[in-house]
Protein backbone atom coordinates (compact mmCIF):
# COMPACT_ATOMS: atom_id res chain seq x y z
CA UNK A 1 0.00 0.00 0.00
CA UNK A 2 0.95 3.49 -1.10
CA UNK A 3 1.31 6.07 1.54
CA UNK A 4 -1.90 8.35 2.32
CA UNK A 5 -2.19 11.53 0.91
CA UNK A 6 -3.56 13.07 3.70
CA UNK A 7 -3.51 11.39 7.44
CA UNK A 8 -5.12 12.94 10.43
CA UNK A 9 -4.53 11.37 14.07
CA UNK A 10 -6.53 12.15 16.77
CA UNK A 11 -7.91 15.82 15.56
CA UNK A 12 -10.17 17.86 17.98
CA UNK A 13 -11.14 21.19 17.60
CA UNK A 14 -12.36 23.28 20.66
CA UNK A 15 -14.63 27.01 20.56
CA UNK A 16 -14.23 27.86 24.25
CA UNK A 17 -15.56 24.82 26.70
CA UNK A 18 -17.92 23.49 23.69
CA UNK A 19 -15.91 20.85 21.21
CA UNK A 20 -16.82 20.51 17.73
CA UNK A 21 -14.31 17.90 16.80
CA UNK A 22 -12.95 15.25 18.66
CA UNK A 23 -10.33 12.43 18.54
CA UNK A 24 -10.98 12.27 14.51
CA UNK A 25 -8.47 10.27 12.88
CA UNK A 26 -8.73 8.73 9.14
CA UNK A 27 -6.28 8.37 6.43
CA UNK A 28 -7.45 9.19 2.54
CA UNK A 29 -5.25 7.47 -0.32
CA UNK A 30 -5.39 9.23 -3.28
CA UNK A 31 -7.60 9.57 -5.84
CA UNK A 32 -10.92 8.52 -4.08
CA UNK A 33 -13.93 10.28 -3.82
CA UNK A 34 -14.60 10.37 0.28
CA UNK A 35 -17.99 11.81 1.52
CA UNK A 36 -18.24 13.02 5.31
CA UNK A 37 -21.65 13.11 6.40
CA UNK A 38 -23.66 13.90 9.82
CA UNK A 39 -26.57 16.03 11.39
CA UNK A 40 -26.47 19.54 11.57
CA UNK A 41 -24.15 20.76 13.50
CA UNK A 42 -21.90 17.44 13.84
CA UNK A 43 -18.68 19.58 13.37
CA UNK A 44 -18.07 18.72 9.44
CA UNK A 45 -17.72 22.20 8.74
CA UNK A 46 -15.28 22.60 11.64
CA UNK A 47 -13.54 18.99 10.08
CA UNK A 48 -13.03 21.04 6.80
CA UNK A 49 -11.83 24.09 8.12
CA UNK A 50 -9.04 22.45 9.73
CA UNK A 51 -8.11 20.14 6.86
CA UNK A 52 -7.56 23.85 4.88
CA UNK A 53 -5.74 25.66 7.51
CA UNK A 54 -8.87 28.14 8.19
CA UNK A 55 -8.70 26.67 12.05
CA UNK A 56 -5.71 25.34 13.17
CA UNK A 57 -6.93 22.05 15.56
CA UNK A 58 -7.04 22.45 19.30
CA UNK A 59 -5.50 18.96 19.43
CA UNK A 60 -3.95 15.98 16.90
CA UNK A 61 -1.51 15.86 13.67
CA UNK A 62 -2.53 16.29 10.29
CA UNK A 63 0.25 15.06 7.59
CA UNK A 64 -0.08 15.69 3.89
CA UNK A 65 1.89 13.94 1.68
CA UNK A 66 4.31 13.07 4.39
CA UNK A 67 4.18 16.38 5.50
CA UNK A 68 3.45 17.99 9.03
CA UNK A 69 1.01 20.44 8.52
CA UNK A 70 1.58 22.52 12.18
CA UNK A 71 1.47 25.82 12.23
CA UNK A 72 1.39 25.99 8.58
CA UNK A 73 -0.42 29.35 7.75
CA UNK A 74 -3.78 29.13 6.07
CA UNK A 75 -2.57 30.52 2.68
CA UNK A 76 -0.07 27.94 2.33
CA UNK A 77 -2.36 25.27 2.25
CA UNK A 78 -3.39 26.45 -1.72
CA UNK A 79 0.27 26.15 -2.42
CA UNK A 80 1.03 22.36 -0.80
CA UNK A 81 -2.49 21.23 -3.05
CA UNK A 82 -5.14 21.14 -0.98
CA UNK A 83 -8.06 24.22 -2.18
CA UNK A 84 -11.67 24.27 -1.51
CA UNK A 85 -14.79 25.88 -1.93
CA UNK A 86 -17.12 26.80 1.32
CA UNK A 87 -20.57 25.80 2.39
CA UNK A 88 -21.94 29.50 1.59
CA UNK A 89 -20.90 30.44 -1.87
CA UNK A 90 -16.86 32.31 -1.58
CA UNK A 91 -15.87 34.13 -4.48
CA UNK A 92 -15.20 38.04 -5.76
CA UNK A 93 -18.72 39.18 -6.63
CA UNK A 94 -17.53 42.58 -8.00
CA UNK A 95 -15.22 40.99 -10.16
CA UNK A 96 -15.53 39.29 -13.92
CA UNK A 97 -15.91 35.50 -14.14
CA UNK A 98 -12.86 35.08 -15.43
CA UNK A 99 -10.77 37.46 -13.20
CA UNK A 100 -11.93 35.31 -10.21
CA UNK A 101 -10.09 32.78 -11.47
CA UNK A 102 -7.70 34.36 -12.95
CA UNK A 103 -6.47 36.40 -9.44
CA UNK A 104 -6.33 32.80 -8.24
CA UNK A 105 -4.56 31.21 -11.14
CA UNK A 106 -2.29 34.31 -10.34
CA UNK A 107 -1.62 33.59 -6.30
CA UNK A 108 1.60 30.61 -8.02
CA UNK A 109 3.30 33.11 -9.47
CA UNK A 110 5.41 35.72 -8.57
CA UNK A 111 3.38 38.46 -6.77
CA UNK A 112 4.94 41.22 -5.95
CA UNK A 113 6.80 42.48 -8.96
CA UNK A 114 5.70 46.08 -9.32
CA UNK A 115 7.43 46.51 -13.19
CA UNK A 116 4.82 44.20 -14.89
CA UNK A 117 1.74 44.62 -16.72
CA UNK A 118 -0.38 41.91 -14.81
CA UNK A 119 -2.28 41.90 -18.19
CA UNK A 120 0.93 40.77 -20.20
CA UNK A 121 0.63 37.50 -17.71
CA UNK A 122 -1.67 35.92 -20.49
CA UNK A 123 -0.49 32.10 -19.05
CA UNK A 124 -3.08 33.65 -16.17
CA UNK A 125 -5.33 33.55 -19.46
CA UNK A 126 -4.90 30.58 -20.45
CA UNK A 127 -5.45 29.01 -17.02
CA UNK A 128 -8.38 31.05 -16.20
CA UNK A 129 -10.12 29.39 -19.44
CA UNK A 130 -8.82 25.81 -19.03
CA UNK A 131 -10.51 25.66 -15.30
CA UNK A 132 -13.98 27.94 -16.41
CA UNK A 133 -14.41 25.42 -19.40
CA UNK A 134 -13.73 22.65 -16.62
CA UNK A 135 -16.64 23.67 -14.95
CA UNK A 136 -18.96 24.58 -18.07
CA UNK A 137 -18.42 28.55 -17.51
CA UNK A 138 -16.30 29.35 -20.58
CA UNK A 139 -19.61 31.50 -22.03
CA UNK A 140 -20.09 33.70 -18.50
CA UNK A 141 -16.11 34.89 -17.99
CA UNK A 142 -17.22 38.55 -18.98
CA UNK A 143 -19.97 38.34 -16.60
CA UNK A 144 -19.93 40.22 -13.05
CA UNK A 145 -19.51 37.14 -10.84
CA UNK A 146 -22.49 38.55 -8.69
CA UNK A 147 -24.76 38.30 -11.32
CA UNK A 148 -24.28 34.70 -12.22
CA UNK A 149 -27.51 32.21 -11.20
CA UNK A 150 -26.77 30.85 -7.61
CA UNK A 151 -25.51 27.02 -9.27
CA UNK A 152 -22.99 28.71 -11.66
CA UNK A 153 -21.46 30.66 -9.07
CA UNK A 154 -21.46 27.07 -7.28
CA UNK A 155 -19.22 26.19 -10.08
CA UNK A 156 -17.19 29.10 -10.54
CA UNK A 157 -15.95 28.49 -6.93
CA UNK A 158 -14.99 25.03 -7.48
CA UNK A 159 -13.11 26.69 -10.74
CA UNK A 160 -11.46 28.61 -8.73
CA UNK A 161 -10.25 25.64 -6.82
CA UNK A 162 -9.17 23.99 -9.90
CA UNK A 163 -7.17 26.71 -10.85
CA UNK A 164 -4.77 25.83 -8.09
CA UNK A 165 -4.53 22.61 -9.73
CA UNK A 166 -4.71 20.67 -5.88
CA UNK A 167 -4.26 17.21 -5.13
CA UNK A 168 -6.96 17.66 -2.69
CA UNK A 169 -9.98 19.16 -2.79
CA UNK A 170 -12.27 20.04 -0.15
CA UNK A 171 -15.53 21.03 -1.09
CA UNK A 172 -18.31 21.87 1.35
CA UNK A 173 -21.60 20.65 0.44
CA UNK A 174 -21.21 22.28 -3.53
CA UNK A 175 -24.89 21.30 -4.31
CA UNK A 176 -26.08 23.41 -1.29
CA UNK A 177 -29.34 25.84 -2.17
CA UNK A 178 -29.34 23.61 -6.05
CA UNK A 179 -32.56 22.25 -7.63
CA UNK A 180 -32.41 19.03 -9.08
CA UNK A 181 -31.25 19.79 -12.56
CA UNK A 182 -28.12 21.86 -11.01
CA UNK A 183 -27.29 19.28 -8.80
CA UNK A 184 -27.34 16.64 -12.27
CA UNK A 185 -24.41 18.64 -13.19
CA UNK A 186 -22.36 19.58 -10.72
CA UNK A 187 -22.81 15.54 -9.66
CA UNK A 188 -21.30 14.91 -13.03
CA UNK A 189 -19.09 18.08 -13.01
CA UNK A 190 -17.62 15.83 -9.31
CA UNK A 191 -17.56 12.82 -11.40
CA UNK A 192 -15.30 14.26 -13.91
CA UNK A 193 -12.96 16.07 -11.17
CA UNK A 194 -12.89 12.99 -9.01
CA UNK A 195 -10.88 10.66 -12.06
CA UNK A 196 -7.62 12.97 -11.49
CA UNK A 197 -8.03 13.85 -7.80
CA UNK A 198 -8.71 13.10 -4.25
CA UNK A 199 -12.09 15.00 -3.18
CA UNK A 200 -13.54 14.87 0.04
CA UNK A 201 -17.01 16.23 0.31
CA UNK A 202 -19.84 16.88 2.75
CA UNK A 203 -22.84 16.53 1.21
CA UNK A 204 -26.79 16.02 3.08
CA UNK A 205 -28.28 14.23 -0.66
CA UNK A 206 -27.91 10.83 0.23
CA UNK A 207 -28.79 9.20 -3.11
CA UNK A 208 -25.53 11.70 -4.53
CA UNK A 209 -23.16 10.66 -1.70
CA UNK A 210 -23.93 6.66 -2.36
CA UNK A 211 -23.46 6.92 -6.11
CA UNK A 212 -20.06 9.17 -6.30
CA UNK A 213 -18.61 7.94 -3.06
CA UNK A 214 -15.93 5.46 -2.69
CA UNK A 215 -15.98 5.67 1.27
CA UNK A 216 -18.17 7.61 3.84
CA UNK A 217 -17.41 8.66 7.26
CA UNK A 218 -20.04 9.78 9.83
CA UNK A 219 -19.77 12.65 12.17
CA UNK A 220 -21.76 12.98 15.13
CA UNK A 221 -21.49 15.58 17.84
CA UNK A 222 -17.91 16.04 16.58
CA UNK A 223 -16.81 12.10 16.84
CA UNK A 224 -16.15 9.90 14.39
CA UNK A 225 -18.95 7.39 14.60
CA UNK A 226 -18.16 5.13 11.40
CA UNK A 227 -15.69 5.15 8.28
CA UNK A 228 -16.62 2.61 5.35
CA UNK A 229 -17.97 1.58 1.89
CA UNK A 230 -21.61 2.77 1.26
CA UNK A 231 -22.73 -0.71 2.25
CA UNK A 232 -21.40 -1.09 5.63
CA UNK A 233 -22.16 2.48 6.25
CA UNK A 234 -25.66 1.48 5.20
CA UNK A 235 -26.03 -1.15 6.92
CA UNK A 236 -24.13 0.48 10.34
CA UNK A 237 -27.19 0.70 13.01
CA UNK A 238 -25.89 3.26 14.98
CA UNK A 239 -25.88 5.25 11.46
CA UNK A 240 -29.26 4.41 10.57
CA UNK A 241 -29.95 5.74 14.26
CA UNK A 242 -28.50 8.95 14.11
CA UNK A 243 -28.11 10.69 11.04
CA UNK A 244 -29.87 7.73 7.87
CA UNK A 245 -33.13 7.01 9.53
CA UNK A 246 -34.14 11.01 9.93
CA UNK A 247 -33.31 11.50 6.21
CA UNK A 248 -36.13 11.32 3.89
CA UNK A 249 -33.92 11.42 0.94
CA UNK A 250 -32.60 8.09 2.04
CA UNK A 251 -34.53 5.37 -0.11
CA UNK B 1 -4.84 30.96 -27.76
CA UNK B 2 -5.66 33.44 -25.44
CA UNK B 3 -9.00 34.03 -24.19
CA UNK B 4 -9.30 36.63 -22.15
CA UNK B 5 -12.11 38.49 -20.65
CA UNK B 6 -11.58 41.19 -23.39
CA UNK B 7 -11.82 38.83 -26.40
CA UNK B 8 -14.97 37.95 -25.57
CA UNK B 9 -16.70 41.20 -25.30
CA UNK B 10 -17.68 42.06 -29.00
CA UNK B 11 -17.88 45.63 -29.41
CA UNK B 12 -15.32 48.34 -29.32
CA UNK B 13 -13.40 49.27 -25.91
CA UNK B 14 -15.82 50.97 -23.68
CA UNK B 15 -14.50 54.70 -23.02
CA UNK B 16 -13.83 54.07 -19.75
CA UNK B 17 -11.58 51.56 -20.61
CA UNK B 18 -9.90 54.02 -23.10
CA UNK B 19 -9.29 56.53 -20.20
CA UNK B 20 -8.13 53.96 -18.03
CA UNK B 21 -5.29 53.23 -20.48
CA UNK B 22 -4.23 56.57 -20.60
CA UNK B 23 -5.24 57.41 -16.79
CA UNK B 24 -1.42 58.91 -16.56
CA UNK B 25 -0.85 61.15 -18.90
CA UNK B 26 -4.81 62.56 -18.46
CA UNK B 27 -4.76 63.10 -15.44
CA UNK B 28 -0.42 65.03 -15.55
CA UNK B 29 -2.67 67.56 -18.00
CA UNK B 30 -5.20 68.25 -15.64
CA UNK B 31 -3.92 68.83 -13.24
CA UNK B 32 -1.31 71.06 -15.70
CA UNK B 33 -3.88 72.95 -16.70
CA UNK B 34 -5.34 73.71 -12.71
CA UNK B 35 -3.58 76.90 -12.15
CA UNK B 36 -5.28 78.41 -15.18
CA UNK B 37 -8.32 77.51 -13.96
CA UNK B 38 -8.69 77.55 -10.39
CA UNK B 39 -9.36 81.37 -9.38
CA UNK B 40 -5.98 81.85 -6.92
CA UNK B 41 -2.64 79.58 -7.56
CA UNK B 42 -2.78 79.09 -3.81
CA UNK B 43 -6.00 77.38 -3.94
CA UNK B 44 -4.56 75.31 -6.99
CA UNK B 45 -1.41 74.41 -4.71
CA UNK B 46 -3.79 73.12 -2.06
CA UNK B 47 -5.85 70.81 -4.32
CA UNK B 48 -2.58 69.13 -5.31
CA UNK B 49 -1.62 68.82 -2.08
CA UNK B 50 -4.18 67.75 -0.60
CA UNK B 51 -5.10 65.62 -3.64
CA UNK B 52 -1.93 64.05 -3.24
CA UNK B 53 -2.20 62.54 0.29
CA UNK B 54 -6.27 61.31 -0.77
CA UNK B 55 -4.63 59.45 -3.74
CA UNK B 56 -1.91 57.72 -1.22
CA UNK B 57 -4.62 57.10 1.31
CA UNK B 58 -7.28 55.79 -2.04
CA UNK B 59 -4.48 53.17 -2.57
CA UNK B 60 -5.24 51.64 0.87
CA UNK B 61 -9.20 52.55 1.23
CA UNK B 62 -10.17 52.45 -2.34
CA UNK B 63 -7.93 49.87 -3.60
CA UNK B 64 -7.49 47.78 -0.86
CA UNK B 65 -10.29 48.43 1.39
CA UNK B 66 -9.16 49.07 4.65
CA UNK B 67 -10.27 52.18 6.40
CA UNK B 68 -7.53 53.66 8.25
CA UNK B 69 -8.31 56.86 10.28
CA UNK B 70 -4.07 57.16 10.83
CA UNK B 71 -3.18 58.69 8.31
CA UNK B 72 -2.47 62.04 9.12
CA UNK B 73 0.35 60.63 11.10
CA UNK B 74 2.39 60.11 7.54
CA UNK B 75 0.98 63.58 5.64
CA UNK B 76 2.35 65.46 9.56
CA UNK B 77 5.56 62.99 9.87
CA UNK B 78 6.59 63.83 6.21
CA UNK B 79 6.02 67.84 6.68
CA UNK B 80 7.91 67.81 9.99
CA UNK B 81 10.85 65.45 9.31
CA UNK B 82 11.26 68.18 6.10
CA UNK B 83 11.07 70.99 8.40
CA UNK B 84 13.35 69.80 10.62
CA UNK B 85 16.12 68.52 8.62
CA UNK B 86 15.67 71.98 6.32
CA UNK B 87 15.57 74.01 10.01
CA UNK B 88 17.51 72.48 12.38
CA UNK B 89 20.04 70.59 10.28
CA UNK B 90 20.61 72.83 6.94
CA UNK B 91 20.00 70.01 4.79
CA UNK B 92 19.86 70.47 1.21
CA UNK B 93 15.98 70.68 0.28
CA UNK B 94 16.18 67.40 -1.86
CA UNK B 95 17.14 65.42 0.45
CA UNK B 96 14.97 67.28 3.06
CA UNK B 97 12.13 65.82 1.11
CA UNK B 98 13.32 61.99 0.42
CA UNK B 99 14.10 62.21 4.81
CA UNK B 100 10.65 63.49 5.42
CA UNK B 101 9.42 60.59 2.96
CA UNK B 102 11.40 57.58 4.29
CA UNK B 103 10.42 59.14 7.83
CA UNK B 104 6.84 58.72 6.61
CA UNK B 105 7.19 55.28 5.08
CA UNK B 106 9.32 53.54 8.22
CA UNK B 107 6.13 55.17 10.42
CA UNK B 108 3.69 53.33 8.25
CA UNK B 109 5.23 50.32 7.88
CA UNK B 110 5.94 50.15 12.33
CA UNK B 111 1.76 51.63 12.55
CA UNK B 112 0.64 48.99 9.49
CA UNK B 113 2.66 46.21 11.95
CA UNK B 114 0.37 46.85 14.88
CA UNK B 115 -2.67 47.18 13.47
CA UNK B 116 -3.31 45.27 10.17
CA UNK B 117 -4.20 41.83 12.14
CA UNK B 118 -7.12 43.68 13.13
CA UNK B 119 -10.43 43.74 11.17
CA UNK B 120 -13.02 46.02 10.67
CA UNK B 121 -14.12 48.99 12.91
CA UNK B 122 -10.45 47.42 15.10
CA UNK B 123 -8.57 48.44 12.39
CA UNK B 124 -9.59 52.23 12.44
CA UNK B 125 -9.50 52.55 15.76
CA UNK B 126 -6.00 51.07 16.51
CA UNK B 127 -5.09 53.18 13.51
CA UNK B 128 -6.59 56.40 15.11
CA UNK B 129 -5.30 55.36 18.04
CA UNK B 130 -1.63 55.06 17.11
CA UNK B 131 -1.67 58.33 15.25
CA UNK B 132 -3.15 60.55 17.92
CA UNK B 133 -0.25 58.88 19.86
CA UNK B 134 2.14 60.38 17.20
CA UNK B 135 0.16 64.11 17.83
CA UNK B 136 0.63 63.56 21.53
CA UNK B 137 4.65 62.92 20.87
CA UNK B 138 4.62 66.08 18.61
CA UNK B 139 2.89 68.32 21.14
CA UNK B 140 5.17 66.94 23.98
CA UNK B 141 8.44 67.10 21.76
CA UNK B 142 8.14 71.23 21.17
CA UNK B 143 11.62 71.93 21.66
CA UNK B 144 11.93 70.03 18.39
CA UNK B 145 8.54 70.67 16.90
CA UNK B 146 7.04 73.63 18.16
CA UNK B 147 4.52 72.39 20.02
CA UNK B 148 1.07 74.04 19.33
CA UNK B 149 2.81 76.92 18.19
CA UNK B 150 3.63 74.82 14.66
CA UNK B 151 7.33 74.23 13.25
CA UNK B 152 8.55 77.51 11.46
CA UNK B 153 11.80 79.03 10.47
CA UNK B 154 12.64 77.21 7.63
CA UNK B 155 11.67 79.00 4.86
CA UNK B 156 12.78 77.58 1.16
CA UNK B 157 12.87 80.55 -1.28
CA UNK B 158 14.88 78.89 -4.11
CA UNK B 159 15.16 75.28 -5.23
CA UNK B 160 18.61 74.10 -6.31
CA UNK B 161 19.08 70.63 -8.25
CA UNK B 162 21.63 69.75 -10.66
CA UNK B 163 22.64 73.59 -10.82
CA UNK B 164 19.06 74.22 -11.48
CA UNK B 165 17.67 77.05 -9.73
CA UNK B 166 13.43 77.68 -9.14
CA UNK B 167 12.29 81.09 -7.42
CA UNK B 168 10.00 78.85 -4.83
CA UNK B 169 8.72 82.23 -4.11
CA UNK B 170 6.66 82.40 -7.45
CA UNK B 171 3.54 81.03 -6.93
CA UNK B 172 3.36 79.30 -10.51
CA UNK B 173 6.65 77.88 -9.97
CA UNK B 174 6.20 76.81 -7.06
CA UNK B 175 3.03 74.99 -8.13
CA UNK B 176 4.42 73.68 -11.46
CA UNK B 177 7.50 72.06 -9.15
CA UNK B 178 5.02 70.14 -6.40
CA UNK B 179 3.12 69.22 -9.74
CA UNK B 180 6.26 67.06 -10.74
CA UNK B 181 6.05 65.30 -7.43
CA UNK B 182 2.73 64.69 -7.92
CA UNK B 183 2.92 63.66 -11.12
CA UNK B 184 5.70 60.78 -10.12
CA UNK B 185 3.52 59.70 -7.37
CA UNK B 186 0.36 59.51 -10.36
CA UNK B 187 2.58 57.19 -11.95
CA UNK B 188 4.21 55.22 -9.24
CA UNK B 189 0.29 54.52 -8.12
CA UNK B 190 -0.66 53.84 -11.52
CA UNK B 191 2.27 51.32 -11.78
CA UNK B 192 1.29 49.60 -8.67
CA UNK B 193 -2.73 48.83 -9.88
CA UNK B 194 -1.28 47.78 -13.48
CA UNK B 195 0.96 45.07 -12.06
CA UNK B 196 -0.21 42.03 -10.67
CA UNK B 197 -0.34 43.45 -7.02
CA UNK B 198 -3.04 45.61 -8.18
CA UNK B 199 -5.00 42.28 -9.00
CA UNK B 200 -3.96 41.20 -5.36
CA UNK B 201 -5.05 44.41 -3.20
CA UNK B 202 -8.47 43.97 -5.47
CA UNK B 203 -8.92 40.87 -4.39
CA UNK B 204 -7.92 41.31 -0.65
CA UNK B 205 -10.43 44.43 -1.27
CA UNK B 206 -13.55 41.93 -2.65
CA UNK B 207 -13.00 39.40 -0.60
CA UNK B 208 -10.31 38.65 2.40
CA UNK B 209 -11.39 35.09 3.05
CA UNK B 210 -11.40 34.01 -0.59
CA UNK B 211 -8.10 35.89 -1.29
CA UNK B 212 -6.30 33.87 1.84
CA UNK B 213 -7.92 30.59 0.48
CA UNK B 214 -6.38 31.33 -3.00
CA UNK B 215 -3.02 30.96 -1.81
CA UNK B 216 -2.54 34.95 -0.69
CA UNK B 217 -0.46 36.08 2.00
CA UNK B 218 -2.93 38.89 3.04
CA UNK B 219 -1.65 40.50 6.11
CA UNK B 220 1.87 40.86 4.46
CA UNK B 221 -0.02 42.15 0.67
CA UNK B 222 -1.68 44.84 3.42
CA UNK B 223 0.91 46.08 5.31
CA UNK B 224 3.02 46.17 1.77
CA UNK B 225 -0.14 48.35 0.47
CA UNK B 226 -0.41 49.82 4.08
CA UNK B 227 3.24 51.25 3.64
CA UNK B 228 3.12 52.54 -0.19
CA UNK B 229 0.22 54.37 1.17
CA UNK B 230 2.27 55.94 4.15
CA UNK B 231 4.68 56.46 1.49
CA UNK B 232 2.87 58.79 -0.75
CA UNK B 233 1.07 60.59 1.86
CA UNK B 234 4.09 61.29 3.22
CA UNK B 235 5.50 62.63 0.39
CA UNK B 236 2.40 65.01 0.27
CA UNK B 237 3.53 66.33 3.99
CA UNK B 238 6.99 67.37 2.58
CA UNK B 239 5.67 69.00 -0.05
CA UNK B 240 2.72 70.74 1.82
CA UNK B 241 5.88 71.81 4.06
CA UNK B 242 8.01 73.33 1.55
CA UNK B 243 4.78 74.93 0.49
CA UNK B 244 3.61 76.72 3.71
CA UNK B 245 7.27 77.16 5.34
CA UNK B 246 5.14 76.29 8.91
CA UNK B 247 3.92 72.75 9.96
CA UNK B 248 0.90 73.79 12.01
CA UNK B 249 0.29 70.81 14.84
CA UNK B 250 -3.13 70.45 13.82
CA UNK B 251 -1.40 68.44 10.40
CA UNK B 252 -1.61 65.70 12.80
CA UNK B 253 -4.85 65.77 14.04
CA UNK B 254 -7.55 63.01 13.70
CA UNK B 255 -9.02 65.73 11.92
CA UNK B 256 -6.69 65.85 9.64
CA UNK B 257 -7.24 62.32 8.89
CA UNK B 258 -11.10 62.64 8.83
CA UNK B 259 -10.63 65.62 6.37
CA UNK B 260 -8.55 63.12 4.02
CA UNK B 261 -10.86 60.55 4.34
CA UNK B 262 -13.77 62.86 2.88
CA UNK B 263 -11.43 64.35 0.04
CA UNK B 264 -11.43 60.60 -0.71
CA UNK B 265 -14.96 59.59 -0.18
CA UNK B 266 -16.12 62.98 -2.04
CA UNK B 267 -13.89 62.60 -5.31
CA UNK B 268 -14.84 58.71 -5.45
CA UNK B 269 -12.67 55.57 -3.24
CA UNK B 270 -11.32 53.27 -5.93
CA UNK B 271 -11.23 55.91 -8.97
CA UNK B 272 -7.75 57.08 -10.20
CA UNK B 273 -8.36 61.10 -10.25
CA UNK B 274 -11.35 61.12 -7.92
CA UNK B 275 -8.92 61.90 -5.11
CA UNK B 276 -8.19 65.21 -6.83
CA UNK B 277 -11.43 66.07 -7.37
CA UNK B 278 -12.09 64.79 -4.25
CA UNK B 279 -9.83 67.47 -2.21
CA UNK B 280 -11.05 70.40 -4.96
CA UNK B 281 -14.58 69.83 -3.99
CA UNK B 282 -13.34 69.85 0.02
CA UNK B 283 -11.28 72.83 -0.26
CA UNK B 284 -13.90 74.78 -2.31
CA UNK B 285 -16.98 74.31 0.36
CA UNK B 286 -14.36 75.53 3.09
CA UNK B 287 -13.74 78.51 1.32
CA UNK B 288 -17.10 79.24 -0.04
CA UNK B 289 -18.93 78.53 2.99
CA UNK B 290 -16.47 79.77 5.67
CA UNK B 291 -17.23 83.23 3.55
CA UNK B 292 -20.93 83.50 5.04
CA UNK B 293 -20.57 81.08 7.87
CA UNK B 294 -17.90 79.82 10.79
CA UNK B 295 -19.76 77.04 10.84
CA UNK B 296 -18.76 75.54 7.66
CA UNK B 297 -18.03 72.27 8.79
CA UNK B 298 -21.64 72.07 9.67
CA UNK B 299 -22.17 72.35 6.01
CA UNK B 300 -19.20 70.77 4.95
CA UNK B 301 -20.64 67.24 6.91
CA UNK B 302 -24.02 67.54 5.43
CA UNK B 303 -22.79 67.29 2.21
CA UNK B 304 -20.48 64.54 2.98
CA UNK B 305 -23.56 62.86 4.42
CA UNK B 306 -25.37 63.06 1.32
CA UNK B 307 -22.50 61.80 -0.84
CA UNK B 308 -22.37 58.62 1.42
CA UNK B 309 -26.25 58.41 0.92
CA UNK B 310 -26.61 58.83 -2.31
CA UNK B 311 -23.67 59.17 -4.37
CA UNK B 312 -21.37 56.19 -3.15
CA UNK B 313 -19.25 56.54 -5.57
CA UNK B 314 -17.92 60.19 -5.31
CA UNK B 315 -18.35 62.70 -7.44
CA UNK B 316 -15.66 61.13 -10.03
CA UNK B 317 -16.18 57.56 -9.27
CA UNK B 318 -20.35 58.51 -10.48
CA UNK B 319 -19.12 60.37 -13.09
CA UNK B 320 -17.24 57.31 -14.80
CA UNK B 321 -19.59 54.69 -14.46
CA UNK B 322 -22.07 56.94 -16.05
CA UNK B 323 -20.10 57.41 -18.75
CA UNK B 324 -19.50 53.63 -19.40
CA UNK B 325 -22.95 53.17 -18.72
CA UNK B 326 -23.50 55.03 -22.46
N1 LIG C 1 -16.19 29.65 14.71
C1 LIG C 1 -17.00 29.01 15.59
N2 LIG C 1 -17.16 29.49 16.85
C2 LIG C 1 -17.95 28.86 17.73
N3 LIG C 1 -18.66 27.75 17.45
C3 LIG C 1 -18.56 27.23 16.22
C4 LIG C 1 -17.73 27.84 15.22
N4 LIG C 1 -17.82 27.11 14.09
C5 LIG C 1 -18.67 26.11 14.37
N5 LIG C 1 -19.10 26.17 15.64
C6 LIG C 1 -20.02 25.21 16.29
O1 LIG C 1 -19.50 23.93 16.10
C7 LIG C 1 -20.53 23.02 15.81
C8 LIG C 1 -20.24 22.31 14.52
O2 LIG C 1 -20.39 23.25 13.48
P1 LIG C 1 -20.13 22.87 11.95
O3 LIG C 1 -20.32 24.10 11.16
O4 LIG C 1 -18.83 22.18 11.85
O5 LIG C 1 -21.31 21.85 11.68
P2 LIG C 1 -21.73 21.14 10.34
O6 LIG C 1 -21.62 19.69 10.59
O7 LIG C 1 -20.98 21.67 9.19
O8 LIG C 1 -23.26 21.55 10.25
P3 LIG C 1 -24.16 21.91 8.96
O9 LIG C 1 -24.64 20.62 8.40
O10 LIG C 1 -25.29 22.70 9.54
O11 LIG C 1 -23.33 22.67 8.03
C9 LIG C 1 -21.83 23.80 15.79
O12 LIG C 1 -22.47 23.64 17.04
C10 LIG C 1 -21.38 25.23 15.62
O13 LIG C 1 -22.25 26.12 16.27
MG1 LIG D 1 -21.40 22.76 7.53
Amino acid sequence: MSAPLLAVENIGRRFGGFVALEGVTASFASNKVTAVIGPNGAGKSTFFNVLSGVLPPSTGTMRFKGRDLAGTPQHRFAHLGIARSYQITNIFPELSVHENVRVAAQAFRSRYDIWRDRAALTELDDKAAAALAAVGLTHRGSATAKFLAHGQQRALEIAIALVADPELLLLDEPTAGMGPEETKEMIALIEKLAAERTILLVEHKMKMILGLSDRILVLHHGRLIADGNPQQIQSDPEVRRVYLGQNDGYA
Amino acid sequence: MTLSAQSLDAGPRPLRARLAARRVPLSILALCLLPWILPSEALAVNVLVYGLVAVGYNLLFGYTGLLSFGHAAFFGTGAYVTGIAIGRFDVPWFAALALGVAAGGALAFVIGLLSIRTRGIYFSMVTLALSQLVYYIALQASSWTGGENGLRGFTVSELNLFGWTVDFLDPVKKYYVIMVFAAAALWFVSRILNSPFGSVIEAIRENETRARACGYDVERTKLISFTLSGLICALAGTLFALHLAIVPLDILHYHTSGMIVMMTLLGGAGSFFGPFVGAFAFLLMEDVVSLWTPHWQIVVGSVFILFVLFLPKGIWGTLMAWRAGR
